[in-house]
């Protein structure tokens, strides 16, 4: 149990994405079967167990302790899983200190135990583990585990401790399940390939490459289909030998958010396509955006009402298995037909084909790109005509290009120290626009942008930080903001989402900081209204703000 | 003669009216003695400065020869009178040349712990228990929560870490104090031979240190300049905390921040100072540790200060011990 302990104590607190690769990797090597498969589930968010209610949790630990004393820790640490295991005094419990306490043999006492016993089975391992695997242990039982590990990144360390290219991993992951001894045999070069036989499983997706500076000049346009690239989320949709899927782009099973989805799909094969919100052009009804898209995501049930109000589809773009018939070896000219086919007698509510882009120039093409008929479309997609659908991102079939982004000036108002070699630092700033509130201009934030400068660039925004501190509430220091004094920012960004977290009732996506404008005052600023009428967003929309900190 | 008419809390600190005397006071006053050399308790500007030779020694270094207009060496064990009241110094193992102060007078004896700890520490004289009517605790790891794990298993984590990382300095914050020169002859313990680079506000510290007996290897000063950055690479920097948000932390290579303290035990603490790699290594009592000493030395009456008190005075009522907080104000915690 103690090294999967260290394992979590160490992701939680380290920032640096190949870090915690480099963390999970080295576990997965040293730690024997099954106790890494069981850590892998725990992180992959794949393990099922019991859950040990909290209130259990606290009458064990007021058999032994005062309760006042408890309140005071309690209140102190402010979570309870992590309290119980600090206040934890061990007693004997006549057991042979030789027990095996690691995870899989804990695993393995949890799942046998009759309902009825545990409770006596917990007090007893809290009994026997030291203080941080308490810990692991409680957040194991209670369901309350979060380490800031996507799957995604326990995917990645997978694929690094086995030499494997990741969408092999992502290929096998649905027909694997905990603690994955087949898995790790092959990754330890001990045993081969894991074969599944279960069908629906995920393919891992095509990827496109942007388009670079001079990639265009040495392309023929007659070679390539062009398409609108929507901004949904690219989907997986499976449906064989009677198990029907939704995957993510990377593979995570978002099937329960989906249930008119999944419901409507009536042929067989997997498709591959932007899952969106709205109507099907098909129906005629506009599609909508990606914060409409996102009151869908992140659920695991859905109720009736918001399936009512955010209907939604699928823009198909690919076929990758017609039947049982394997299509991805096929041109794209091929698979686009049979897809076609597939969508035209599919449900016209739920699924409907991208349309091509007809163009014989890419000057032309760059024109439609830069005025997209649709407030929905983020760019345009190039698809080499004889490219078979092949996993991963590979330069050459198939490009992105994007739309130019928005840009805004905004003015900084908090800031906030980054994290390895920017740890000393202020590199991560919140920043905002002017919007009137009770008749009086103010600043709301509408994002957070930690990248797009230089380091020079940083040292100026360091500099400035440290010299006009205002507060500091921890880590955070609010920096002056006012009409005639301030720092003003142009902020590049792709969209915006709905956000109950700002105070402006919005969020900028994928916001970076351009440039630097020395030269402007904050009074100088956007408005939120202006950033709204960019993206065309009807105000009345808004959430409401919330109530002023 | 009751104990609170021998020692009472006043806003300059604890203060012995018999002797005319105030203990670790945070104003500049006639007459002080000192438990220990920390800035909070050891204050500068008082005009006559009872402690112990280190302590003193640790003063002077600190804020230079005239930090007082007399002083006098307390030796360990030793008792002394001052005016009507005998006080002795008795070792308190929280750093080098910390001691509790034992004040007595018709018959009552108080013991007032200072900061202390009840674990082995290879820089300083072990706590001893004084037998005593009264025992000041502190209490600043004064909560059930508080069980500070084996330093060995802390200093194990550090260097797995510069095997896993030996691309990142490892900046380890350190209170410059004992803390720094702990940290570091644990490691030489655990083998590390390698030289430790410190931070400039240090340097005086770990020599005076090694002229007292404490072996600390091969030291060097973290102030090669920016060209060289890589040579810390893999390396071990200790610095006080508040460098590692500063400036000062820019020459380093992809740093790990560390941060040496009790406090590292709660994960949430560790994780708003951005903090990757929590060492909880304190010179402070845990909680165990405050209340066996309590058990050990059974004194009649407890009063409790800076730290969290009200858990430390429940736990005494419901051993059926006496106990009251005292209301101190002016000790800082958070360096620990």
């Amino acid at each position: 149990m103690r090294p999967f302990a260290e394992l979590l104590d160490r992701l939680v607190l380290t920032p640096q994405r190949n870090a915690k690769i480099k963390l999970m990797t080295d576990y997965f090597r040293a730690a024997p079967d099954p106790d890494r498969g069981y850590a892998l589930a725990a992180i992959a968010g794949t393990l099922k167990l019991k859950i040990v209610k909290p209130n259990v949790l606290r009458q064990l630990v007021l058999e032994r302790m005062d309760e006042v004393l408890f309140r005071y820790s309690y209140d102190y640490v402010g979570d309870l899983a992590e309290t119980i295991s600090l206040v934890w005094e061990p007693v004997a419990t006549g057991k042979p200190a030789s027990a095996d306490l690691s995870l899989g043999a804990v695993m393995h006492q949890l799942e046998t135990a009759g309902r009825a016993n545990v409770h006596g089975l917990v007090r007893d391992l809290l009994d026997q583990l030291e203080g941080s695997s308490r810990f692991a242990f409680l957040k194991l039982i209670t369901g309350g585990l979060r380490i800031g590990v996507s799957a995604r990144l326990v995917k990645q360390a997978l694929a690094d401790m086995g030499n494997v290219d990741v969408t092999e991993i992502e290929t096998l992951w649905h027909g694997l399940s905990p603690p994955y001894v087949s898995l790790f045999q092959w990754l330890d070069g001990k045993a081969g390939k894991p074969k599944l036989d279960m069908p629906a499983v995920f393919h891992a997706v095509m990827l496109a490459t942007p388009v670079g500076d001079n990639d265009l000049a040495s392309l023929d346009p007659k070679d390539f289909a062009a398409e609108w690239k929507w901004d949904g989320i690219r989907v997986q949709l499976a449906n064989l030998a009677g198990t029907r899927r939704l995957y993510s782009r990377s593979g995570d099973d978002i099937s329960g958010a989906f249930p008119d989805i999944l419901e409507a799909a009536d042929f067989e094969g997997i498709i591959d396509g932007e899952l969106l919100v709205g109507g099907t052009m098909r129906t005629n009804r506009a599609t909508r955006t990606f914060s409409d898209l996102q009151q869908r995501l992140n659920r695991k049930t859905v109720t009736r009402k918001i399936l009512e109000e955010y209907p939604a589809f699928i823009r198909g773009y690919d076929l990758l298995f017609s039947s049982g018939h394997d299509m991805r070896p096929e041109s794209f000219l091929t698979r686009r037909a049979a897809l076609s086919a597939l969508i035209e007698k599919a449900a016209p509510s739920h699924f409907d084909l991208s349309p091509l882009v007809p163009f014989s120039s890419w000057e032309e093409l760059d024109r439609l790109r830069k005025e997209p008929p649709d407030p929905v479309i983020e760019g345009i997609m190039l698809k080499r005509l004889d490219s078979p659908y092949t996993s991963g991102r590979s330069k050459g079939p198939w490009f992105k290009w994007k739309r130019e982004p928005y840009n805004v000036d905004a003015v900084l108002m908090y800031a906030q120290r980054g994290h390895g070699k920017r740890s000393s630092y202020y590199s991560d700033f919140t920043f905002g626009v002017w919007t009137e509130i009770d008749g009086k201009d103010v600043l709301v934030p509408v994002g957070k942008a930690y990248f797009g400068f230089t380091d020079a660039e940083l040292e100026v925004l360091d500099r400035y930080v440290r010299n006009n501190t205002v507060e500091r509430f921890g880590p955070v220091r609010s920096i002056r903001a006012e009409a005639g004094h301030g720092f003003v920012v142009e902020v590049a960004f792709e969209g915006i989402n709905f956000s109950s977290r700002h105070k402006s009732g919005v969020a900028v996506r994928f916001p970076r900081i351009s440039r630097l404008r020395t030269d402007k005052l904050p009074s100088d600023a956007d408005r939120l209204e202006t950033l709204l009428a960019m993206i065309g967003t009807p105000e009345s929309n808004l959430a409401r703000p919330a109530e002023p900190i | 003669m009751k104990p609170e008419t021998l020692l009472y809390p006043t806003p300059k600190g604890l203060f012995c009216e018999k002797g005319g005397f105030y203990i670790d006071p945070v104003q500049p006053v006639e007459r002080a003695l000192i438990t220990h050399g920390h800035a909070d308790h050891a204050r500068a500007g008082h005009t006559h400065v009872m402690a112990t030779r280190e302590t003193l020694d640790i003063m002077r270094i600190r804020y230079g020869d005239d930090f007082s207009v007399s002083t006098q060496e307390a030796r360990l064990g030793i008792r002394t009178a001052i005016g009507d009241v005998t006080v002795s110094f008795h070792p308190a193992g929280h750093v080098l040349g910390s001691a509790q102060i034992a004040v007595e007078a018709a018959g009552i004896r108080i013991v007032v712990s200072g900061d202390y700890k009840q674990r082995r520490d290879p820089t300083c004289l072990s706590f001893e228990p004084v037998p005593c009517d009264v025992f000041i605790t502190e209490a600043t790891f004064g909560l059930p929560v508080f069980h500070h794990p084996d330093d060995r298993s802390e200093i194990a984590k550090l260097l797995t870490s510069l095997k896993q990382f030996p691309e990142r300095a490892h900046l380890v914050g350190a209170y410059s104090l004992g803390k720094a020169q702990r940290i570091i002859a644990l490691m030489r313990e655990a083998g590390y031979d390698a030289p430790v680079f410190i931070h400039g506000a240090m340097a005086r510290l770990c020599d005076y240190y090694e002229s007292e007996g404490v072996a600390l290897g091969d030291l060097r000063p973290a102030t090669i300049d920016a060209k060289d950055k890589q040579s810390f690479a893999g390396a071990v920097v200790v610095g006080p905390p508040s460098a590692f948000a500063d400036k000062w932390a820019r020459r380093f290579p992809d740093p790990m921040p560390i941060f040496a303290s009790g406090w590292m035990l709660v994960r949430q603490r560790a994780k708003q100072r951005g903090v990757e790699l929590p060492m909880i290594i304190s010179d402070h009592c845990d909680w165990p540790e405050l209340t066996a000493t309590i058990n050990e030395i059974k004194p009649a009456e407890v009063w409790v200060t800076h730290g969290r008190e009200e858990a430390l005075v429940r736990w005494c009522e419901l051993q059926g011990i006496a106990a009251r907080p005292l209301h101190l104000v002016g000790y800082d915690d958070e360096g620990e």
